[in-house]
């Protein structure tokens, strides 16, 4: 059984210049203990997905207007405020892309790290106290003891974000949510955050959803891939057949824009066009007026993901005609 | 500090045949630090760029990479003195322009421009596209009155824009359009060299490979010299000739863009070049990768010797006394005394 389902998610923005589709019929499952990474361009509601889930959507502008995300049997999007309390922050958790926006710069870590303890769990201070040291420990800050009763602007962007994964986790989550979480660092220090985030998951075996738009931060970490492009899935797979046999054209075209799988000095392979503008209705497939296969069939009727191998899900229909 | 000054302006240059149009000598900006209100004293300083010399070939592209805090973005405002040298020189064309007067300077950059990182923050919201790029050839008398629409239609056709959309505002763009809308700005005074100091990384991937065209071929076209900013060594790789790879206001690696990136020899870079994830799942998969300990250290207090020593898996402790040179080493210039035993 899934830990998490999705089935159809529709999260519109009503804003004054128009209704922004910003996700629009979403569905997919995740099973325990894996990882997930949604990829997409800015603006392509890869975070509205998971920010939907987690119930994190001003409303308004927001809303959700259609759809439902199974986590263990309970509706996230219609649950009592009770029960997504007793889910949110203990059962799933999420860390955020910067971390020093997500930290309260008033309050001590070792305040930030045991509230979530004291608020899921019968627990005592003292208790609290020593799970968040063995927690920073965890995550591989030197000289925990100390450094606990810090504020955040007395760490660095690294050392932050591992604040914040040691206060994810701290309640043990079957599922944590990963926004971007190393798109604010360097490179160095995203190595090592993600070789964290790698031995953490083995070591508590729980779920991850990973959302980036760097393609080469997935291929190391995930087991699967889901593309998203104007609100949409368009191919989802596991992640060696999502690099080596893409088959939508806009994950194809996505590839090719990389440039360090291309020759050296050639010129870059680039998308022509820019993605859609979401308040406008749209009618068939959302790459179409940027796709170099786009046939007039392709915006006559809106493309659905169908199986083209087991596992292997994509929305083109011109690959499930079988002429690409 | 004493730095020695690196011999590397000394030795021949890895690649620039002909006379460099661009050439930093020891250059280095530091900071001081006040405390104190009423007596208010120094007492540091940060050393942001601390004895880099450079030679930048007419026609080249440069790639200076490093991670933030490392001086980059402190160099390129160095060059075109936006921020001044605290010692060393700044020789563009010959001249000097560490020691001209403002009113020199101002004529000189005309042959000096900048793109900046953020295509949001670069461009005032309140200037039209043709404003933005009338104001350059205004203040310089770079072009007549009457022909300043078609001029400034010929920069927005250079750059892919249609010119159109002259009367427009920066929010009616996207990112990419803003970032073309700043290349442009660049170009009006038809500089000799451009300093973009990371002018794709606000940008998606689709995005950022169309800038990347266009500054390729506005360089091959228009015979533009590029100093390219970046964190990201593949794009860097891509797009520049030859590569420097700075640390802690330093220069620890500078030779053929290729050559450092396939086969890096100094520790720092090694690690940078096996920290990127490449879009490659068996490779990624398999590879070892070498994950540095810690967090850059504070340019305040630097550490003694080798600034990258207390990182370095391979430090000694002769490490710890100087900061090792420049010198040559197969085709390239490197800063570590390790080098060949490592």
């Amino acid at each position: 059984m899934p830990l998490l389902s999705v089935k159809d998610l529709r999260t519109y923005f009503h804003t004054r210049n128009g209704v922004y589709r910003a996700v629009d019929g979403v569905s997919f499952n995740l099973e325990p203990g894996e990882t997930l990474g949604i990829v997409g361009e800015s603006g392509s509601g890869k975070s509205v997905t998971c920010y939907s889930i987690m119930g994190l959507i001003p409303q308004p502008p927001g809303r959700i207007e259609g759809g439902s995300a199974l986590f263990d049997g309970v509706d996230l999007l219609r649950c009592t405020p009770k029960q997504s309390r007793s889910i949110r922050g203990k059962r799933i958790a999420m860390i955020f892309q910067d971390p020093m926006t997500s930290l309260n710069p008033y309050m001590r870590i070792s305040e930030q790290l045991v509230e979530p303890l004291l608020i899921h769990e019968k627990i005592s201070r003292g208790d609290a106290l020593k799970r968040a040291l063995a927690m920073l420990d965890a995550v591989g800050i030197n000289d925990a003891a100390k450094r606990i009763h810090y504020y955040p602007h007395e760490f660095s962007g690294g050392m932050r974000q591992r604040v914040m994964i040691a206060m994810a986790l701290i309640t043990q989550p079957e599922l944590l949510i990963a926004d971007e979480p190393t798109t604010a660092l360097d490179v160095t220090v995203q190595a090592q955050i993600l070789e964290l985030i790698k031995r953490l998951q083995r070591e508590f075996n729980m779920a991850v959803i990973f959302i980036t738009h760097d393609l080469g931060v997935v291929s190391g970490l995930c087991d699967r891939v889901q593309v998203m492009y104007a609100g949409k899935i368009v191919e989802t797979a596991e992640t060696r057949t999502l690099f080596y046999q893409p088959r939508h054209p806009y994950t194809r075209a996505l590839q090719q824009s990389i440039p360090s799988l291309q020759p050296k000095g050639a010129e870059l392979f680039t998308i022509p066009g820019m993605p859609p503008d979401l308040s406008k209705p749209a009618i068939g497939c959302p790459f179409a007026p940027r796709c170099a296969f786009a046939l007039p069939k392709c915006v006559e009727r809106e493309p659905q993901l169908a199986e083209y191998n087991a596992g292997h899900l994509q929305a083109c229909i011109r690959v499930q005609a079988g002429d690409l | 500090m004493n730095t020695p000054v690196s011999p590397s302006h000394a030795s021949a240059p890895a690649s620039p045949a002909t006379e460099p149009i661009l050439e930093l000598k020891d250059v280095k900006t530091h900071f001081p630090i006040h405390q104190g209100f009423l007596f208010r004293r120094q007492v540091g300083t940060v050393k942001a760029v601390d004895g880099v010399s450079l030679q930048v070939a007419r026609g080249e592209v440069l790639g200076l990479v490093g991670e933030s805090g490392c001086g980059k973005s402190t160099l390129a405002r160095t060059i075109l003195q936006l921020l001044p040298t605290t010692s060393g020189a700044v020789i563009l064309g010959g001249k000097n322009l560490s020691l001209q007067s403002a009113e020199e300077l101002r004529t000189q950059r005309k042959g000096l421009q900048m793109v900046f990182q953020d295509p949001y923050a670069s461009l005032n919201p309140r200037m039209t596209v043709f404003a933005t790029l009338a104001e350059p050839l205004l203040v310089h008398g770079a072009c007549d009155k009457s022909q300043i629409t078609a001029r400034v239609a010929e920069l927005m056709e250079r750059v892919g824009l249609a010119p159109r959309f002259m009367q427009k505002y920066p929010h009616e763009f996207s990112g990419g359009q803003r970032q073309r809308i700043a290349i442009a700005r660049a170009l009006a005074l038809r500089p000799e060299v451009i300093i973009a100091d990371e002018p794709v990384s606000a940008l998606d991937v689709s995005i950022q490979a169309q800038i990347l065209n266009l500054l390729a071929t506005l360089v091959r076209e228009m015979s533009l010299t590029l100093v390219f900013i970046a964190h990201d060594l593949s794009v860097v790789k891509h797009i520049s000739n030859r590569v420097a790879v700075m640390y802690l206001g330093k220069i620890v690696e500078l030779g053929e863009a290729s050559d450092v990136i396939e086969r890096p020899q100094h520790p720092y870079t090694r690690a940078l070049v096996s920290a990127i994830p490449t879009p490659n799942p068996d490779v990624e998969r398999n590879r070892r990768r070498i994950v540095l300990p810690g967090d850059p250290p504070s340019p305040i207090y630097p550490p003694a010797g080798c600034t990258f020593h207390p990182r370095c898996p391979y430090a000694q402790e002769k490490c710890k006394t100087a900061f090792p040179p420049l010198v040559s080493y197969e085709g390239r210039e490197v800063a570590c005394v390790r080098l060949g035993e490592i």
